[in-house]
């Protein structure tokens, strides 16, 4: 059984993180994504503080409010003429920096560590139960995940022209009216609920491999916003599906293993994508070649 | 300040205060060629990228110490590094894309490592999570000479490559022009920035070594338009901050060194975002409100005249 | 504007665009300065000016999307944020990153948005719309092609078939003529008088000097402030153009100006 709801917690992971990791990519703002999941952390470590449990859902708020309170700083700072991927390095150290002193000076009281914080217990996911009146509802981890790819989905489905006009041409966006800094950081909390909702179980920094690796791959891969966001999402799950395998043969990090699956899955797109990968473009250019010499 | 004499009073101590003092020196110096070549959060993968190459070099040795790690975590800065520039180079992905899927996929495969090391057989495997999390008071003597050393050995390259590194910074294309091995020179401050990350990741960690290589660049940025001034003032920042990190962090218990050094960093960057001298905040606040005064009143001893003329 | 024309605006309603007093600043100095002017409805307006002059700020920030520290705009009588609908826009073909993964009749149906809604989705009649806006910049057959492998006039020629789409009243666009052949200058020409018959109101910003009686009703001569503005016989002159330009006006060639014939000179404000 704990084999299934790893897989399915892995690759709910993977379609939240999927869908609005092709916006971060697209907008060029991949690192802001990592960025996020690393200052949503003093967030969670005063949700922890506050309700003294690991209250699910006051977390994904607090988390939420983080996360957009940083891109609005690493915002505030470009405007103020710092350019964007320093300013992106200002902001979420520090921010990481006060979440690490939290939990170095509180630890005992939140059974919250760096490990898991970093790593993610998705090996332990099943045993994390949410219970309603002594039923076992499964873990609490999907439930929350469910939640998030459900507002996602929801979110990008109904404004999804919103959010293409903004991410390809924002000057049109705005000039007919759409609110585009309202989209913005619409997304950024998007990126903030995935991200911590996925948190506990691959970590935070596997956490953006999730978001930036599948999308990138998936971006080599078709010339279609959809197709994109369908594939990122497939590139995603079939990570989750060997990364697992590898792990239970190699006795890895299975969420370590995920990613490095991510990664290879990256390399063959890379390698031997029809359309813009590098083998083929090298083969149709040497056929290109031969047409015009012979 | 009764407990600062009793830390400096502590040899050990000493030379934990100076070496992290002089890592932020070093670090601060370098940042601000990787900021002024808008690389910043180059260092900070690389220093993601430098998991893996510790996690094979202590696997292949078994042994915990700088030296070793710095070869390890060298050549997989090379790799990443080049991993960075053939994508960008070799398909439409962007430049952050690049960094990101580096970034997270060495970390990937370095925790992969990791848990080979911790479920292995390696003996004194203990330290290496520490060591990725930065905390100061427990490096031991020789590996803060190691750092103190190579520290300082990094500050002379770059005094005595400035002239070289000012004009790659600046403009690349120029350099290649007057004959400079611009590819190398850039390797070289690309090798420097890893061998900077390294050193610090014992200190400060990994997930905030990156601070140290941007934050005291950009605070510097604030008071000058002067490149040697600017290196100065960064390395001046940094230096302090790791000073301060030190010192507060051996005072209270349980508190690590890196997150103390990183919001000490952050400390003089909003005092720099404040105060500088004509980007700070508050100065250019005023000059737009002079602007705009001197704006209003001309257009109203104008007014009139001018839609006269416009109306042709 | 003279009595007679003033009176006739009052009869006619409100002009397509009002702009008075805009100003905007970025940093130490204004970028704009108290920019005054109304359009006539119908017309084809050429914004002229030196590089740095304001040309797309002043555009920008007509259609509100950079702060001015100063001014009223007006569409059809009404602040332009209320009046988006009636708004075309072609932005600078750089302001995009061609590699987004989309096609060209996708980017043409992004022109209908604006009217569909929060939640509207095109269908299949914006997509014939699209469709025929796609025909009338001679690129239908270019519909399924992904936009980054598209020539440089091909993509403007979309951007154009796209601010079709639009179906505006009032249209800005932002140097359509920027680095496009000779073909895509011609079908955007083509197109230009097409909206003109059809009572709509374009604004361009130009840089081309040696085409500016060819192809405006009236020019309007920008620098900072503006430094003049009416119809392109009376205000397209040597004397005004020396204004605007300055000393660098020096190398223009004088029958430029005044036959707009006989030149060897492509880019007015550049050395030939």
């Amino acid at each position: 059984m704990s084999d299934f709801w790893i897989l399915l917690t892995g690759s709910l992971v993977a379609a939240c993180c999927g869908i609005v990791g092709v916006f971060l990519v697209l907008r060029k703002m991949a690192m802001i994504g990592d960025a996020i999941s690393h200052s949503v952390m003093p967030g969670i470590v005063i949700a922890f503080l506050m309700s003294g449990s690991r209250d699910s859902l006051l977390m994904m708020f607090a988390a939420l409010v983080f996360g957009v309170f940083t891109t609005f700083l690493i915002g505030m700072f470009e405007r103020g003429g710092i350019q964007s991927d320093a300013s992106i390095g200002v902001v979420f150290t520090a921010l990481f920096a006060i979440g690490v002193i939290l939990v170095s000076l509180f630890a005992r009281q939140v059974h919250l560590d760096q490990d898991a914080i970093l790593y993610g217990e998705i090996a332990f996911v099943h045993w994390n139960l949410w219970e309603i009146g002594g039923v076992s509802m499964g873990p609490k981890a999907v439930w929350l995940l469910g939640f998030t790819l459900f507002v996602i989905v929801a979110v990008i489905g109904l404004l999804y022209k919103q959010f293409k006009l903004c991410s390809f041409d924002p000057a049109l966006a705005a000039a007919i009216g759409i609110p585009v800094a309202f989209f913005h950081y619409l997304l950024m909390g998007l990126v903030s609920m995935a991200t911590v909702s996925s948190f506990e179980s691959v970590g935070a920094i596997l956490v953006v491999g999730m978001l930036i690796v599948p999308a990138s791959t998936a971006y080599l891969l078709t010339d279609r916003l959809g197709m994109m966001i369908v594939l990122s999402v497939a590139v995603g799950i079939a990570s989750t599906f060997l990364g697992y395998g590898a792990s239970v043969w190699l006795d890895a990090s299975i969420a370590g293993c995920m990613v490095c699956a991510a990664g290879v899955l990256f390399i063959i797109a890379f390698l031997f994508s029809p359309k813009h990968g590098l083998v083929s473009r090298k083969l149709r250019q040497r056929s290109l070649a031969a047409a015009a010499n012979g | 300040m009764l407990n600062f004499m009793a830390m400096l009073a502590d040899p050990n101590m000493q030379w934990i205060f100076f070496g992290c003092l002089l890592l932020g020196l070093s670090s601060g110096v370098i940042g601000s060629f990787s900021y002024l070549r808008k690389q910043s959060l180059v260092g900070d993968t690389l220093a993601h990228a430098a998991l893996p190459g510790i996690c094979i070099a202590f696997m292949l040795t078994g042994v915990k110490s700088i030296g070793i790690f710095l070869i390890g975590a060298g050549i997989a800065g090379v790799i990443a590094t080049f991993g960075i520039g053939y994508i960008t180079r070799h398909s439409r992905l962007k430049q952050d894309a690049a960094l990101g899927i580096v970034l997270s996929v060495f970390f990937g495969l370095g925790i992969v490592l990791l848990t080979f090391i911790q479920h292995g057989d390696y003996g004194n495997q203990s330290g290496l999570d520490k060591f990725l999390f930065g905390q100061a008071a427990a490096m031991v003597g020789s590996d803060v000479v190691t750092m103190s050393v190579i520290c300082l050995s990094l500050v002379t390259i770059c005094t005595l490559f400035f002239k070289q590194f000012k004009l790659i910074s600046f403009d690349p294309g120029f350099a290649k022009g007057i004959g400079y091995p611009v590819a190398l020179l850039e390797q070289l401050l690309m090798l420097l920035i890893v061998v900077a990350v390294v050193v610090g990741i014992q200190a400060v960690g990994v997930v905030l070594i990156a601070a140290l290589l941007i934050t005291p660049a950009v605070s510097a940025r604030y008071w000058t338009n002067r490149l040697g001034v600017m290196v100065a003032l960064s390395g001046l920042f940094g230096a302090l901050s790791g000073a301060l990190g030190t010192w507060v962090s051996s005072s209270v218990t349980n508190l690590p060194t890196g997150p103390v050094t990183v919001l000490a960093a952050t400390l003089f960057f909003f005092v720099s975002v404040l105060f500088g001298p004509q980007r700070g905040l508050i100065a250019k606040r005023l000059v737009r409100l002079r602007v705009k005064k001197s704006f209003l009143l001309e257009k109203e001893l104008r007014a009139e005249p001018m839609k006269g003329e416009t109306a042709l | 504007m003279s009595e007679a024309a003033k009176h006739l605006r009052q009869e006619q309603g409100p002009a397509p665009l009002s702009v008075s007093g805009l100003s905007v600043a970025y940093q130490k100095k204004p970028v704009l300065k108290g920019v005054t002017f109304d359009v006539n409805e119908g017309e084809l307006i050429g914004v002229i000016g030196p590089n740095g002059a304001g040309k797309s700020t002043m555009m920008k920030a007509a259609l509100g999307l950079i702060p001015s520290i100063g001014g009223e705009v007006l569409v059809y009588g009404r602040p332009v944020k209320a009046q988006r609908k009636l708004i075309g826009y072609v932005p600078q073909r750089e302001s995009v990153d061609w590699d987004f993964p989309t096609n060209a009749l996708d980017v043409v149906l992004m022109g209908t948005y604006g009217r569909l809604g929060w939640f509207g989705r095109p269908g299949a009649k914006e997509k014939a719309q699209a469709l025929e806006c796609l025909e009338k910049v001679g690129m239908a057959d270019f519909a399924d092609r992904q936009i980054s492998q598209l020539s440089g006039g091909q993509q403007q020629r979309v951007f154009l078939a796209r601010a079709l789409a639009q179906n505006a009243k009032l249209y800005f666009m932002d140097e359509p003529f920027a680095g496009v052949d000779a073909a895509t200058e011609k079908a955007i020409i083509t197109l230009l008088q097409e909206l003109k018959k059809q009572g709509k109101t374009v604004i361009v910003v130009h840089h081309d000097l040696a085409t500016v009686q060819q192809y405006f009703d009236s020019v309007l001569l920008l620098n900072v402030e503006l430094q003049a503005y009416g119809p392109t016989a009376e205000t397209f002159t040597q004397e005004k153009l020396q204004r605007t330009y300055g000393g660098r006006l020096a190398f223009l060639d004088h029958s430029l100006i005044q036959g707009g014939s006989g030149q060897s000179c492509d880019r007015g404000d550049r050395t030939c």
